[in-house]
């Protein structure tokens, strides 16, 4: 494997005296789309917290283009070309679509992503502009959470449960636009639920349990059998 | 204009500042320090005293106030309460007990008569800096990428964080130009009445009381509600001049009473 964009070694998380990781081992080649599955409280989420900065570790817990970030800030990181999507959108109420995408360019990243590029990518957030963030259907949010995401022209983006609360048409477009964000060369990793989603955009999957890795392979040539046991933990 | 400062801070970084009545009065010191070496104008002391309260606010929000910012409340209004206990000592050790007053010459009792009415021109000076101010303020906050910055922060923090903001530097700033505004009102404040080292918590009063009754978060508001207390307390001293502190603070009572969530309550999702 060519020197890896992002590693973690050993990766411990905590909410307190509540550990939710344990030595999570992780690695993924530039360029490539990493699927994270698991049920509700495998640590998903806090393994992206972790990655981006939002919760604080050991500084070579996690490595970021060769630098260890694991003690970093979630805006150092950011600057280093780290983006995420957070689970249930988040976007910022009192901004409007498109001070909201502003705010995800701000870093000046260079890179194929402007205010043109996303309205490209989805037509419609160019017709509500100037609405309220929070005047915009769930799906339409999710859309900005991406191009906000986006908008920092980042090197590895983070996916935080993009289905989550969604029509089924609208999760099938949004999926159908990610091809499009990381085809030319910027790496992923989506959290994701909906297993069969998961497998289909991405090349290798990692499946958390109780904050371990209880599986890892490509994505084209692991069995579903091999998933329900990684997944639920029974045979 | 005191309480816009106030307003600004709590709409920001969700801080309750007890020391913010001490800091107006601060730099009213400052002022006449500048004035009393200097000579100049009280007014043109602004330039000076401006900077400088903006530039304590910057570093007392990122040495200090940053550490105690968290999900908690208590500890930064514990801080700011120390705060206020240890200017007002500085003030009475460095300044005396003495009430003190900046001279602006003629400018005081200079007034003009406006339809039979004659207005003093020192009021209507700070009334037209107030609106200025708020002006430059509400422009600022929603029509640049600062303004952005900062009601993305104040959203949610945590997301700020990750679109490459640093929340610390951006509290320190929302801080310094709170303060850099505040240090307007005390040197106004300088000029029209006397002060001593303790008149910062009778202040800040009064600032909380605008900024409620003009709902948390919203400059108009809170221009509009320090117009309100002014009306009510000139009216209750026209009754009786033992009436003009009660009625501003009875004109507060009635507003909660009516409307909990002040006047104008910031729009928020």
């Amino acid at each position: 494997m060519p020197d890896p964009i992002l590693s973690l070694k050993k990766l411990d998380a905590f909410y307190g005296d509540f550990q939710a990781l344990y030595g999570v081992d992780m690695e993924m080649a530039e360029g490539e789309v990493i699927a994270i599955i698991g049920a509700n409280g495998a640590g998903k989420s806090t393994l992206l917290r972790s990655i981006s900065g939002l919760m604080s570790n050991e500084s070579d817990q996690v490595n970021f283009l060769g630098k260890g970030i694991g003690a970093h800030r979630a805006d150092e990181i950011a600057a280093l070309g780290l983006a995420l999507v957070p689970e249930g959108r988040q976007l910022f109420p009192s901004l409007s679509v498109e001070e909201n995408l502003l705010i995800g360019g701000r870093l000046n990243r260079k890179g194929p992503w402007d205010l043109q590029s996303v309205f490209d990518l989805f037509p419609v957030l160019k017709e509500r502009r100037a609405y309220p963030s929070t005047a915009l259907s769930g799906g339409q949010q999710q859309m900005v959470a991406i191009g906000r995401a986006l908008m920092a022209n980042p090197d590895l983006i983070l996916f935080d449960e993009i289905s989550l609360g969604l029509a089924p048409v609208i999760i099938k477009s949004i999926y159908d636009a990610l091809p499009g964000i990381v085809g030319d060369g910027m790496s992923a990793i989506i959290v994701e639920q909906d297993i069969s989603k998961a497998l289909s955009v991405s090349d290798r999957v990692y499946c958390l349990m109780e904050g371990r890795v209880t599986l890892k392979g490509a994505a084209d040539s692991i069995s579903r059998e091999a998933i329900s046991h990684a997944y639920f933990g029974i045979d | 204009m005191f309480a816009a400062g106030l307003s600004l801070i709590f709409g920001v970084m969700r801080l309750v500042n007890i020391a913010h009545g001490d800091f107006i009065v601060l730099s009213a010191y400052l002022g006449l320090t500048v004035v009393a070496s200097t000579g100049m104008h009280p007014l043109l002391a602004l330039i000076i005293v401006v900077p400088t309260m903006a530039a304590i606010g910057y570093f007392l929000q990122r040495g200090i106030l940053n550490q105690t910012l968290g999900d908690d409340i208590l500890p930064p209004l514990l801080v700011t309460f120390g705060l206020s206990v240890i200017l007002q000592n500085l003030f009475l050790a460095g300044y005396s007990a003495d009430p003190q007053k900046m001279d602006a010459g003629a400018l005081e009792t200079a007034s003009v008569s406006v339809a039979g009415l004659s207005l003093g021109i020192l009021p209507l000076l700070t009334f037209g800096i107030a609106i200025v101010v708020i002006a430059s303020l509400q422009y600022m906050f929603f029509c640049t990428s600062l303004g952005r910055a900062f009601r993305a922060v104040s959203d949610n923090q945590d997301i700020a964080q990750l679109m490459g903001l640093n929340k610390r530097h951006m509290f320190g700033l929302a801080m310094g130009i709170a303060l850099g505004v505040t240090a307007i009102a005390g040197i106004l404040l300088g000029i029209r009445t006397s002060f001593d080292p303790t008149a910062g918590s009778a202040r800040l009063i009064f600032g909380f009381e605008a900024v409620i009754i003009g709902g948390l978060g919203n400059l108009w508001g809170t221009l509009a509600g320090g117009i309100i207390l002014g009306v009510a307390q000139t009216i209750g001293a026209k009754i009786d001049p033992g009436w003009q502190l009660l009625s501003g603070h009875i004109a507060f009572l009635i507003v909660l009473a009516i409307r909990p969530q002040g006047l104008f309550p910031r729009v928020s999702g």
